[in-house]
């Protein structure tokens, strides 16, 4: 049943990419615990409004779990306490009166702070870009049951393209490395007959570019932790092995 | 390419669920270009353009070949072809689907497919910019001005052709399946700028969403609509029944679907279902703490089939109702309520997907073309995608052939300097108001009149006092409203500012359409025209058109121009459900 619990917010501030960031403390009180995580701080940012107080900057979007565009610190935790679930989709029941909760961006140097609780996540558009795709110009394709993909396949596939881009696995990383989002477009298209004629080229450009923009991956395994998506880790085992082979395969076409 | 996301990746197709329809016929169940062309044409209430719309059901087709060379991963049968299922009231198995995240794999696919053109160079993105100006050179659209979301910096950008496709104004309602960022203002600037806005009335409100729990509630959460085909309707007989629902028998339900309509219960179409739920919640017969929802319940089907197999079906959909309400669905039923969804109605364009106004063409839901007065299910992706890989590359090009050779205008050009001024006046104007009420406030305000005026049911009454509270509500805005912070950083209330202050305009617009339209079709139900059943009644004789408003400035009402609708291939008939 919903019930009012009063809250202190710990809440990251920071004006600007370069300027100097501090903590503030918020009394949120009277939040019911059927509003969403967003929602309480929509409440304190009318507050604030209302006090004359610039509101804390956080991003949303479709605040259904699938945009990817929330995603903060709660408690050190990327996305908060509640597993497989997005800030977005976090409600407050999972907390309790009187509750401390600390709120930060994202924590990674490859994702500067815009401002507050705002980070730029561009890096992983990068990655993408080298090698995300399959090169396929629009009109070119074949019919779509020429080529059959077996369910398993298909099924495991999707499970790796359901990743949403949030940066939670980047976040969570005591190395600060995107390997879980790369590792899951990497293998979402390799997995795909679609995906072979440039299997081994995409992964080493994209786990390259990784690896220029984030850090290296030494398998703690938080990632699979905070993913909303619950995205194994066996993704980025698969990755591993196809880099090592792609090294291989790639020199040959110059050897 | 601009868009203000921080990515492309975030466009809000990426949350439809359902799927995409497409003409394959892989089921061998009679599907054809033709089967899909009468069907959207009937489904939209024979208000949309018949050669735009076959055009779309015959490249169904080609979107399917083209996402699956992009490696979407849609479902597969076991034998390795795709899967297809039965959606939104087809009777043929024409939906392709990955998992309930088809929007997501499309848009990934696309997405996947730019990254590829801006690493090869061919393509420039802009992210984190609005477009708050269409630029206009001898009556051609020759660029867009944009404000920088971090450094405020305004931008011109000059090009040959401007290509809108962002998007539908189903905010307008403040509450709606929507993601919050979606808003009409790129599409809103245009028709300011003299591109006339089609149909503005025809939205499209979805039965199965989960309903507002308090005032703080920020958005609505779209819960499947194959919920309808296990669960049953009912709200309790009696008005303000406050009993558990497990404590009231069956003599005492209204399963109101079942009742009225037999044929098809639970699964008549989405506009028929929303009415009804809003009938007998107005009855005061509705349920939840807030008495605004009706029961979706699951006993019976789990009796029958048991709980596994009803787990199995909807598990990820139980789940994500538990986690929204805290309530179990396997032992309390579902409260659902319609909200807002998708919005028919945008830019008018012509077949080539150019809008009146040269060299500025209109895709997806922003434009008007083919779902006439009521989308179905399974259509809004095909839509999308079918104008974005299919049709613009063809016609854009007729247009771009005059300017062979020629360069773009200069951003030098005084047509540029006259829009930047217009878009930094427009920012230290919400900046010098300080008002008392943030911009929430008066979007939540705005959404409640728009909701309760023009939302699932309008009449005469209703429709003129939207025309007088909502400029008046508007004129708060402008005098009141409270906008912090400065013009020259990432300052999310200013960039709202200017979204509400075009839908408060659109609003207008929508209740002046809603009232001028006196039928019923599709998604715009006038209470005054209804059969002896209370289904939506046409006028053909008078209404087979689209209406086309022309802005005619500030403070005055737009010009109301009408396109004819020619019906050569399909006979024009009652819908029935019964």
């Amino acid at each position: 049943m919903s019930a009012e619990i009063n809250l202190t917010l710990k809440v990251w501030r920071q004006a600007g990419p370069s300027a100097e960031g501090r903590f503030v403390t918020y009394e949120a009180d009277g939040i019911s615990t059927d509003a969403s995580f967003l929602e309480m701080l929509d409440i304190v940012n009318e507050r604030l409004i209302e006090a004359g107080e610039e509101p804390i900057v956080f991003e949303s979007d479709c605040r259904e779990g699938i945009c990817g565009t929330c995603g903060l610190m709660i408690n050190g935790q990327a996305h908060g306490p509640q597993k497989g679930t997005a800030t977005c989709q976090l409600h407050m029941r999972s907390f309790s009166d009187g509750d401390h909760i600390v709120i930060e961006p994202w924590r990674a140097t490859s994702f500067p702070v815009l401002r507050d609780l705002a980070v730029d996540r561009r890096a992983m558009d990068a990655i993408i870009g080298a090698g995300g795709y399959i090169s396929v110009n629009t009109g070119a394709a074949p019919d779509a049951n020429l080529t059959p993909v077996p369910k398993e396949t298909a099924d495991t596939a999707f499970d790796a393209a359901a990743c949403i881009g949030c940066g939670a696995c980047v976040a969570a990383c005591p190395n600060s490395a995107a390997q879980l989002f790369t590792a899951a477009k990497v293998q979402h298209l390799n997995l795909l007959p679609q995906g072979q004629a440039q299997r081994w080229a995409r992964t080493e450009a994209m786990v390259e570019t990784m690896e220029a923009f984030f850090g290296s991956c030494t398998n703690h395994g938080e990632c699979e932790e905070a993913c909303p998506k619950e995205i194994p880790i066996d993704f980025i085992a698969w990755t591993n092995r196809d880099y090592i082979k792609a090294k291989v395969k790639n020199r040959k076409l110059v050897g | 390419m601009l868009t203000y996301h921080d990515s492309h990746r975030r466009a809000h197709s990426i949350a439809a669920q359902g799927g995409i329809n497409a003409a394959k016929n892989y089921q061998n169940d009679g599907d054809s270009v033709y089967r899909l062309f009468y069907d959207t044409i009937k489904g939209g209430d024979y208000r949309a353009r018949e050669a735009n719309v076959y055009r779309l059901a015959e490249v169904s087709v080609d979107i399917i070949d083209q996402a699956t060379a992009q490696g979407v991963p849609f479902a597969r049968e076991y034998g390795g072809l795709l899967d297809n299922r039965s959606f939104g009231g087809a009777q043929v198995s024409r939906t392709f689907y990955a998992r309930g995240q088809t929007g997501q794999q499309l848009l990934l696919g696309a997405y996947s497919a730019l990254m590829r053109q801006v690493a090869a160079g061919t393509v420039e993105l802009h992210t984190r910019s609005e477009m708050l100006e269409l630029v206009m050179h001898d009556g051609r659209a020759v660029g867009v001005v944009t404000r920088d979301l971090i450094t405020g910096e305004i931008v011109s950008h000059s090009a040959h052709a401007v290509v809108l496709a962002t998007g539908g104004y189903g905010n307008v309602y403040f509450l709606s399946t929507n993601a919050k960022m979606c808003n009409v203002t790129a599409a809103w600037r245009a028709h300011r700028k003299g591109a006339l806005f089609a149909n503005p009335c025809y939205t499209q409100i979805h039965p199965t969403c989960i309903p507002a729990s308090d005032d703080f509630q920020s958005k609505l959460t779209l819960m499947s609509e194959s919920l309808r085909n296990d669960g049953r309707i009912w709200v309790p007989l009696a008005h303000d029944d406050g009993r558990a629902p497990h404590e009231i028998p069956d003599a005492d339900r209204d399963y109101f679907l079942e009742r009225k309509y037999p044929a098809f219960g639970n699964l008549v179409p989405r506009d028929v279902a929303s009415r009804n739920a809003k009938t007998v919640v107005d009855e005061g017969r509705g349920v939840g703490p807030l008495r605004n929802g009706v029961y979706l319940d699951f006993s019976g089907a789990m009796a029958r089939d048991g709980e596994a197999v009803i787990r199995a079906k909807y598990g990820n959909l139980f789940d994500m109702y538990e986690r929204i309400t805290g309530e179990d669905p396997y032992r309390v039923p579902m409260r659902i309520y319609p909200a807002t969804h998708y919005t028919m109605g945008g830019l008018w364009v012509d077949y080539e997907l150019m809008s009146n106004v040269p060299g500025l063409f209109v895709l997806g839901e922003a434009n008007f073309s083919d779902h006439g007065a009521n989308r179905l299910g399974a259509s809004a992706l095909m839509q999308g995608l079918a104008d974005g890989y299919f049709i613009l590359p063809y016609t854009i090009g007729n247009y771009l052939s005059d300017f062979l050779g020629d360069p773009a205008l200069g951003t030098s050009e005084p047509v540029f300097a006259t829009a930047e001024q217009a878009v930094g006046d427009e920012m230290n104007r919400w900046l010098s108001i300080g008002g008392t009420r943030s911009v929430d406030h008066y979007h939540r305000e705005l959404g409640k009149l728009v909701w309760d005026y023009i939302g699932m049911a309008r009449n005469k009454a209703g429709l003129e006092k939207a025309l007088s509270e909502i400029p008046a509500l508007r004129e708060d805005y402008h005098r009141n409203v409270r906008v912090l912070g400065s013009a020259d950083t990432l300052n999310q209330s200013l960039e709202k500012a200017g979204r509400v202050a075009d839908l408060f305009e659109l609003a207008e617009l929508m209740a002046r359409d809603a009232l001028t339209r006196e039928e019923s079709c599709g998604g715009h139900f006038r209470e005054e025209h209804q059969t002896e059943e209370g289904e939506a009644m046409r006028d053909d004789e008078n209404f087979t058109h689209v209406a086309a408003w022309e802005w005619n400035g500030e403070g005055a009402p737009q010009t109301r121009h009408r396109e004819e609708l020619e019906f050569e291939n399909v006979e024009l008939t009652q819908r029935s459900y019964k």
